[in-house]
This record gives C-alpha cells, structure tokens and sequence, in this order.
C-alpha cells in the first residue's frame, strides 16, 4: 500500500463490463514523508467515499482489483482506505 | 521479502473490510546494508513491530492473503518478521 491525496474525479462516458458505478479519482502519490511525488493515477474507490483533498492509501497491481466488487475487472489502482491520521516524525503533508 | 524500518501507524477508520482490526505501518525500505533507499511502503502487521525497529515484509499478493486467511483480499505487504541483525560475507 501507499499513501496518495486525491486531486480529482475523472468522469468517463464509456467503461468495461463490471466498472459501471465505480468512482473513479485522480490520486497523486505521495512520498514517505507526504509530499507529492510522481504523476497523478487514476484510481477505482473502492471505499466509494473519497473525495477531492482526502488522503488515501492505495493498492496497486492485482490487489487493486480485487478490493472492489465484482473484483474481476480491469483496475489497476484502488482506493482501499481513508487515512485519519499517519504518525511519522517527519511527516509534513502538503 | 524486503527489509524495511518502521517510521510510524498509519489510522484508517474507513478501509475495505479486508484491512479491519489490523495494524498498518508505515515502514522505508532499506538496502542490504540497512540505508534508507526513499521509498516505502504501508504494510499490515502480522507480527508486532514497532516503530524504529527493522523489519522483515513480504509485498507479494499471494502469500499476504495467505497470512490475513483470505483468498480474496486486497492485500500486497505484510510484515511477517523482526530482524535482530544482518550479517554480510
């Protein structure tokens, strides 16, 4: 898993069988310490409950399609928790 | 399996069922020699480690849902070992 804040909602018109209904969000990765690293995903809620500013931690790869539900769909990437609260040291979110 | 320290929980009372009544921490993967490579990762604590301690961590699907019992869960990392000390040749 990793940590990631959500940067947008992507709207699409048009989805593979078992996708219709699943949020999709654009989340962007974030290092260790919280600031914002890499380039923006998209990526399946499976919480059904982020929103835009809400940090996440997500799943990659195979896992991430097995969070949502029917879990045998294209996902690469899944929200698969709402963060309250991360107790690093250093952490310092953007 | 990875080597990894400990950096701090991380607390989500909105998660996938998969995930409740776990522990998450947040851990930075290490090197061989025990140097912070900047990355890291969240892993669920299957053993009870804590923070600053080094860790051993599998991140690979199939053995993760073997130690949460669950074929179908959504779960890569899971730290499965502390380690005391790394020798080198």
């Amino acid at each position: 898993m990793l940590l990631g804040r959500v940067v947008g909602t992507v709207v699409p018109c048009l989805v593979y069988e078992g996708l219709a209904g699943v949020p999709l969000l654009l989340v962007q990765p974030l290092e260790r310490t919280g600031k914002p690293r890499g380039t923006p995903v998209v990526a399946a809620d499976a919480t059904k409950m982020a929103g835009p500013g809400e940090l996440v931690m997500y799943e990659g790869g195979r896992e991430a399609a097995l969070a949502l539900e029917p879990w045998f769909v294209p996902v690469d990437h899944s929200i698969v928790g709402l963060v309250d609260q991360v107790s690093r040291e250093d952490w310092e979110p953007a | 399996m990875i080597i990894g320290r400990v950096k701090g929980e991380v607390v989500a009372t909105i998660k996938h069922p998969a995930y409740a009544n776990w522990r998450m921490l947040q851990l930075d993967r290490l090197d061989g020699q025990g140097r912070e490579l900047g990355s890291y990762l969240v892993a669920l604590a299957a053993v009870d480690a804590g923070i600053g301690q080094t860790v051993l961590v599998i991140d690979e699907g199939n053995s993760a849902r073997q130690v949460v019992g669950d074929p179908q869960a959504p779960i890569r990392s899971v730290i499965i070992g502390i380690i005391d000390e790394i020798t080198h040749a």
